[in-house]
């Protein structure tokens, strides 16, 4: 058979697909050479319903925008608000604030290290990090009262304390993270198997992530250092001391240094604040009615940087409300991170940005590229060539269905 | 405090002869600015390549009632944001696609496209962004007059 062009269609609904998305793969051979991304399917209109409802009904609903970085949506959108109202948080509600975001930072990077395992076919990892994520789940839960979707967050502050009886029960769980999180740092440097496997992988260099605007560990594992929390401090950031981790890598490997090495980080930051966490009120009343102005806002979340616009009319509902996600500015580097790559890196390469899925769906058209002639394989033909392949090989399977057979007649 | 800020928008009013009521600092890190949708190119550019904006965070559309809007918020490697703004009319949406400087802004001028209407120049073929691909010609949905009852459900299942 001369050599082929496969053009394979993965998603918008798949096995192994977290969200519907759809990506179109051109391959020769096992080689990907060309890549185009089709979203919008999870596409709910979020925007235009924030300005239906006021903005405390917003809030809660751009809470929703993401499962797992919700409170980093929900923090991203008050701020803007809290700016056009020209509302003063108190110190200690941007604390908390600040504390549930490093939270949300170590349950989502706990699970991203499980899902990377996960795809590479190393299960345990993800049986190990998934059991840790627990403790600070478990933490979240009681602080906020809740797994996810934490509603720590109200317009002018936060809506509930930490209290004296928490600190040490969250300060345990976080040293239990730590000493586990330096075993997986052990694991990601020393274990042969992962460092090998994630090497040289999802290549994307500190130039095309400069010029494509890759956002978050993704960035930063390719040497960019950028770091919103950093750079456009908010929150509490601009007291605490913290080191944004990059990495030269500039592969899968290197985005897995930068999310362990951040969890270390991390835990220095959640102690930090339990320490410095001045007394006095957690919020400040906010008006029903958010005076004409507009404000944009940024914020770290674990994925990358979260940016809103809200831009308020003088009534209790915005005028318009702007979301930029991550994985947004993050998506249009994958095309180029699989690009030359092979067809099997291509769960844990789409995986490592932080999305997730993986397997691939059956090929459908092929384009001779003697000819450039189009032809489509069926099922029972694609499975004759496959024989056929194999027993050019040396590889028979006649012997291997025929006890196949005995055993089913047999039973 | 907001010396690096005034220096912007002092050295954006002294280039483009702008009004000096027309760029604000907002605060520390933010500068706003209304500029001409007809020199926009040259001021998106000097800010990119001359005042290191180097940063596209994203382009938000709006509905302004008689004109479209589109803010263009970039940011240097130090955290000042510039949000450039531009208007142009509603029955000729016409802006100029700012992809080959940065390709990220393909999804972000796309979903103008989509959801407002916005006819963006020079946008390399690709995919729609967000709609999907029945959706209904002319349908804008973050345009005011809008309502999610708008178009029946039976129309998108139609042209699905």
């Amino acid at each position: 058979m001369p050599e082929r062009e496969v053009k394979l269609t993965i998603g918008p609904q798949h096995p192994m697909l977290k969200e519907p998305e759809s990506f179109l793969l051109t391959l020769r051979g096992e080689k990907i050479t060309d890549m185009t991304v089709r979203l919008g399917y999870n596409h709910r209109g979020i925007e235009k319903a924030c300005e239906q409802r006021t903005y405390i009904q917003d809030m809660y609903l751009v809470e929703r925008v993401c499962g797992i970085c919700s409170h980093s949506h929900s923090t991203c959108f008050i701020q803007t608000v809290e700016e056009i109202a020209g509302l003063a948080v108190p110190k200690r509600g941007l604390y908390i604030r600040t504390l549930i975001a490093e939270l949300e930072r170590i349950h989502s990077h706990l699970l991203w290290l499980g899902v990377a395992g996960h795809e590479i076919g190393f299960d345990t990892l993800l049986m190990y990090t998934w059991r840790d994520r627990e403790l600070v789940m478990d933490i979240l839960a009681l602080i906020s009262g809740n797994r996810v979707n934490y509603g720590m967050n109200t317009i002018g502050g936060v809506r509930r304390d930490i209290t004296a009886e928490q600190i040490p029960q969250i300060l345990s769980a976080i040293d239990t993270l730590e000493e586990r999180t330096k075993y997986y740092i052990q694991v990601a440097t020393q274990e042969i198997t992962l460092r090998e496997r994630l090497s040289g992988v999802g290549k994307l260099s500190k130039e095309d992530a400069t010029r494509l605007g890759a956002v978050g560990p993704t960035a930063r594992a390719s040497g960019v250092d950028r770091d919103v929390r950093r750079d456009d401090p908010y929150a509490a950031y601009g007291e605490l001391s913290f080191n944004v981790i990059t990495d030269d890598h500039s592969d899968v490997y290197g985005r897995t240094l930068v999310r362990v090495g951040e969890l270390m980080e991390a835990y220095k930051l959640v102690r930090q604040i339990l320490k410095q966490m001045p007394d006095g009120p957690i919020a400040v009343k906010a008006p029903r009615k958010i005076p004409a102005g507009q404000a944009i806002s940024r914020y770290e979340a674990p994925r990358g940087e979260d940016v809103h616009y809200v831009k308020a009319n003088g009534s209790d509902k915005p005028e318009r409300v702007k979301v930029r996600a991550p994985t947004l500015a993050n998506v249009q580097v994958v095309a180029h991170m699989l690009k030359d790559g092979y067809l099997a890196d291509t769960p844990i390469v789409i995986a490592a940005i932080d999305p997730c899925f993986s397997c691939t769906d059956r090929a459908l058209a092929t384009t001779n590229l003697d000819n450039g002639r189009t032809d489509r394989m069926d099922w029972p033909t694609l499975r004759t060539y496959g024989i056929d392949w194999y027993s050019k090989q040396g590889i028979d399977f006649a012997e291997l269905n025929r006890k196949l057979r005995t055993m089913r007649e047999s039973n | 405090m907001l010396v690096e800020e005034e220096k912007i928008r002092q050295q954006l009013i002294e280039r483009f002869g702008l009004p000096a009521d027309k760029i604000t600092v907002q605060r520390e890190r933010r500068v706003w600015a209304d500029v001409p949708a007809a020199n926009f190119g040259e001021i998106f550019d000097y800010a990119t390549d001359k005042l290191g904006f180097v940063v596209l965070l994203t382009i938000t559309g709006l509905d302004e009632g008689p004109t479209l809007g589109a803010i263009y918020h970039i940011a240097r490697e130090s955290g000042i944001i510039l949000n450039l703004h531009i208007s142009v009319p509603k029955d000729k949406p016409v802006i100029k696609t700012v992809s080959a400087r940065f390709p990220a802004a393909d999804a972000y001028e796309r979903e103008m496209v989509d959801l407002l209407g916005m006819q963006v120049e020079g946008l390399p073929p690709g995919n729609r962004y967000p709609l999907p691909d029945g959706w209904p010609a002319g349908q804008y949905p973050l345009r005011k007059d809008w309502k999610s009852d708008t178009i029946g459900k039976s129309e998108v299942a139609e042209n699905a």
